[in-house]
């Protein structure tokens, strides 16, 4: 589908907005960039057909201000938003401000995005489409009393969540009656002050949990799934490390998980890319839903390189009306990636931030890097440390970790702390040669190594 | 001559723990060496600024929430 002619504002910064600046041109789009004034020299306004100042450096002021944004994009003439991730990406009252101005917003509607950020309607609505989800409450818990009846069906320990949390946020476990009786009413109260909601539900803790999470796209009638990725890799529930497929997966669970996710989608009628995080016990070979992303997510390039889809091109021309130009027996798996997010933090020092100033750069020949930076480039304070993804394809998974040891041989960043010297040591380790690294593998790691500074 | 307290980081400078609280130091108090007076959020996370030396009637250079370069002065004193 031919997009000349018509403009898309990018409502993002740093790699995700360059990152769609490219998919959009590769459509004819012409490109709007938002930006905060403390953004104003970042690679995606250069590289933008027009660049709208939207507000001072604070988030809150610029990226997080509903009506700064959508008032920016009318202003400029935009066709269409794209929120990339993060900021108001998965904010249903913003995908909704952006349609009632008259333009697109690229992904979900407003009401898929509410509902799947409610963990409690998510997981109700992964259950009535037959999704695998922990053993756990059927909703949320309303008292004490309740959480005990549960728990003495599914056994300790537990884990009592959120039901507006995420990411990790809010999550408590529990190993006893006596822990649970404690931990309720305080994760009732932090989870009212932390979200404005205190509802709570609890699940089974699952052991030597695998991060396996697929992507689906769907253009609101029918969806496809894009197999899987892993990303089990984690420090502070980050992802520093990804791969597709999964390694610790067997093709049956492989086809199960991606065939259930696409039931989801399409129960819900979901429009654009979305990604269905799971956690996989490899003992049991069973997998447990923990949420839906209704955005790209960061780590969507090594789907892109196992098969051949470009998702971002994808999601801009669903939003634009296009249905879904591919089927399911279209998409195969092909060899192997990898990709390792380079942050603006040292490794060597506790994972300080550090903001520096770009020197010169040395991109490896056979490999992606999906980055915001330029030499010369001073990288802002304000947002995120997150500069680029390095990203390698390989026939199997033991060539692809051979690229990644070549591409961060050669890979130089002069001028700032990046975590480059972490992924030069993890690369080595025998247990992730093997495949074998699980959720809470990378903390431990990080407990008993020690990063040489570079 | 008045003592200076720099910020050793780039970031947003923040004189109250949480936006509820009151200032780690008011505006004309002391401090000791090695008392908080502020946090500087960079890219994310916090980091405590210290008085590197004891002094009085402390004068704040820098308002709640501004963003600041490495090396700016966040306060004065005597």
């Amino acid at each position: 589908m031919d997009l000349t002619g018509k403009s898309l504002f990018i409502a993002n910064r740093g790699e995700i907005a360059v990152r769609v600046n490219h998919a959009a041109k590769a459509l004819g789009c012409r490109v709007i960039q938002a930006h905060s004034d403390a953004d104003a020299e970042m690679l995606a306004v250069r590289l933008a057909d027009e660049a709208v100042e939207i507000g001072p450096a604070p988030a809150q002021q610029s990226y997080l201000d509903i009506d700064k944004v959508v008032q920016a994009a009318v202003n400029a003439g935009a066709d269409a938003v794209h929120p990339g991730y993060g900021f108001l990406a998965e904010n249903a009252e913003f995908a909704a401000a952006v349609e009632k101005a008259g333009m697109i917003f690229v992904g979900p509607t407003a009401d898929t995005i509410s509902r799947m950020g409610d963990k409690v309607a998510a997981r109700e609505a992964a259950i009535a489409a037959g999704v695998p989800t922990a053993p756990g409450s059927k909703g949320r818990i309303e008292s004490v009393e309740d959480a005990l009846g549960v728990v003495a069906d599914i056994g300790y320990p537990v884990m009592i969540k959120a039901a507006a949390g995420g990411g990790g946020r809010g999550i408590r476990v529990a190993e006893s009656d006596e822990d649970l009786t404690r931990l309720i009413p305080q994760a009732q109260a932090e989870a009212a002050a932390a979200f404005g909601d205190g509802g709570l539900y609890i699940e089974r803790m699952v052991t030597d949990a695998r991060h396996v999470e697929v992507q689906v796209l769907g253009d609101g009638t029918r969806a496809i799934h894009l197999y899987e990725r892993e990303c089990s890799l984690q420090r502070r529930r980050q992802k520093v490390w990804e791969e597709a497929p999964a390694a610790c997966l067997r093709e049956d669970s492989r086809q199960r998980v991606c065939a259930a996710s696409v039931a989801l989608a399409e129960a819900v009628n979901y429009r654009g890319a979305g990604t269905l995080e799971f956690l996989y016990e490899p003992a049991r070979d069973e997998f447990y839903f923990m949420e839906m992303n209704t955005r790209i997510q960061v780590e969507h390039p090594v789907t892109e390189m196992i098969t051949g889809v470009d998702l971002v091109q994808e999601m801009i021309r669903i939003a634009f009306g296009t249905p879904l130009s591919m089927a399911q027996e279209d998409i195969k798996i092909s060899g192997h990636a990898l990709e390792i997010r380079v942050n603006a933090e040292d490794p060597s020092n506790n994972f300080m931030p550090f903001p520096g100033i770009v020197g010169a750069m040395k991109v490896p020949e056979h490999a992606r890097f999906d980055t915001m930076l330029y030499e010369g480039y001073a990288i802002p304070p304000f947002y995120d440390s997150l500069l680029g993804k390095l990203i390698v394809h390989g026939a199997d998974r033991d060539a692809a970790m051979d690229a990644l040891q070549a591409a961060l041989a050669e890979m130089k960043i002069d001028g700032l702390k990046t975590t480059l010297p972490l992924f030069a040591a993890l690369v080595r380790d025998p247990q992730i040669r093997a495949g074998e690294a699980n959720t809470a593998f990378l903390e431990d790691w990080l407990q008993s190594n020690t990063i040489e500074a570079a | 001559m008045a003592k200076i307290i720099q910020s050793p980081l780039p970031g947003t400078f923040y004189r109250r723990p949480s936006p509820e609280d009151p200032p780690f130091v008011e505006d004309g108090a002391s401090v000791a060496k090695g008392d908080v007076i502020g946090l500087i959020e960079v890219m994310k996370t916090f980091h405590e600024i210290k008085a590197e030396e004891s002094g009085d009637n402390v004068s704040f250079k820098v308002e709640n929430a501004a963003p600041v370069m490495a090396g700016a002065t966040l306060a004065e004193m005597d």
